[in-house]
């Protein structure tokens, strides 16, 4: 939401690069060989750690994009608890008609949720949460211009 | 002749500056304006040297000493910028964000803390170091304040507030080594101890370890510029 609150920058954005994949488009696959993949979110399922083997494999420069990509955040509040604890009381405690823990399509949580890093290699790490649009804005044209970012000078943990 | 009429002159980063013979390198560069990342010290408490973000080269030595508390001495060369210190600050950042549950985003100090922004200040946008993720207790049983151990670095601001400037030494450190923790009396809950609730140790906290309850969920500033006017006036 906060890369959208670019809002009209976005239209000059958009004009230097082509959008591949994202979960908000129609493409169902990741293409063979992508310029630049900005991933959000830590790694938390064994689909997720599948999910960026496979994109890290297919990208150039992969930028770890906010505070859970970049330190597990929210998400790994779950840690010190482990994964059985938490669907215990998702789907045990707090259920109030047939009570069962899913094991069908939805993916198996890992142990621990981690950021990105600690899978792959990882390029860029923008830091926020959410790190602001001036912040994406500035990243973005300076990706598109051939250039690293300063991104300690634009944002940090937490902003 | 005393100290204080005992005149040193040094050189830092290329300055060159003059000090009292019982000044620390801390206390000269800061009256010299030059910038050194502190967090264990804080103007009004003794210093002890815990979380060596200060470490300044010296020329003549291969050591690094901890600026706060080392003495000025005639013609000392100080570095205080390298990209061998910063190697070292930034590691000591990640150790301290890897050791417990810095969940900034959701910590009632986001915006006001002082690891968040001497971690921006040192140019670090990740932590290399694999989390920890430890299970850590958070004492809310003072009818006023909050101790969140997910929060502290150890720094022992609260430690030695409490003891030197409240006179009540409630806070110490109990355990060794990555066991270290804050306790308050022989770790009685906070809200059944000696605590005079003057607050001092939530003012000096750097980060949102000890924080006041009525703050939770909204922008919690802490103003520990307290200290040493309180010094200045007892000693008046």
């Amino acid at each position: 939401m906060s890369f959208l609150d670019m809002d009209e920058r976005l239209l000059d954005l958009s004009s230097q690069f082509d959008l591949v994949y994202s979960p908000l488009v129609d493409f169902k696959t990741y293409p063979e060989s992508v310029d630049v993949a900005l991933v959000e979110g830590a790694i938390s399922s064994v689909e997720d750690e599948h999910k960026i083997h496979h994109i890290r494999k297919h990208t150039n420069l992969l930028v770890a994009m906010g505070d859970c990509a970049v330190t597990g955040n929210v998400p790994s509040m779950r840690n010190p608890f482990g994964p059985e604890a938490v669907l215990q009381r998702a789907y045990h405690e707090n259920a109030t008609a047939q009570p069962q823990t899913p094991c069908q399509i939805v993916p198996a949580l890992l142990q621990k949720v981690r950021p990105i890093h600690e899978f792959v290699d990882v390029d860029l790490y923008l830091p926020g949460c959410p790190p602001s649009a001036a912040t994406f804005f500035t990243v973005v044209s300076e990706l598109l211009a051939g250039r690293v970012p300063d991104v300690a000078s634009l944002t940090r943990f937490g902003a | 002749m005393s100290a204080a009429n005992d005149i040193k002159t040094l050189v830092i980063d290329g300055v060159n500056v003059s000090a009292r013979a019982d000044q620390t390198v801390l206390d000269v560069a800061r009256e010299n304006k030059i910038f050194i990342p502190t967090l264990c010290h804080l103007d009004g408490l003794t210093d002890v040297g815990a979380c060596r973000l200060c470490l300044v080269e010296v020329k003549g030595s291969p050591k690094l000493f901890p600026a706060c508390v080392l003495k000025v001495e005639e013609g000392m060369e100080i570095t205080t910028t390298s990209e061998r210190l910063l190697h070292y600050r930034q590691t000591i950042l990640e150790l301290l964000f890897a050791e417990r549950n810095h969940v900034c985003a959701v910590c009632v100090a986001n915006g006001h803390c002082e690891l968040q922004s001497i971690a921006q200040s040192q140019g670090l946008t990740h932590i290399r170091l694999p989390y920890r993720s430890p299970d850590l207790p958070v004492d809310a049983s003072n009818e006023r304040f909050v101790a969140d151990h997910n929060r502290c670095i150890l720094c022992t601001r609260c430690v030695r507030v409490c003891a030197e400037i409240e006179g009540a030494h409630v806070w110490d450190v109990m355990g060794r080594g990555i066991d270290s923790m804050v306790i308050t009396d022989l770790m009685d809950p906070w809200g059944k101890s000696t605590c005079t609730r003057c607050g001092k140790c939530v003012q000096v906290c750097p980060t949102g370890a000890l924080f006041d309850k009525s703050k939770l969920g909204s922008d919690h500033p802490k103003y520990p510029e307290f200290l040493p006017y309180l010094n200045m006036m007892r000693e008046g």
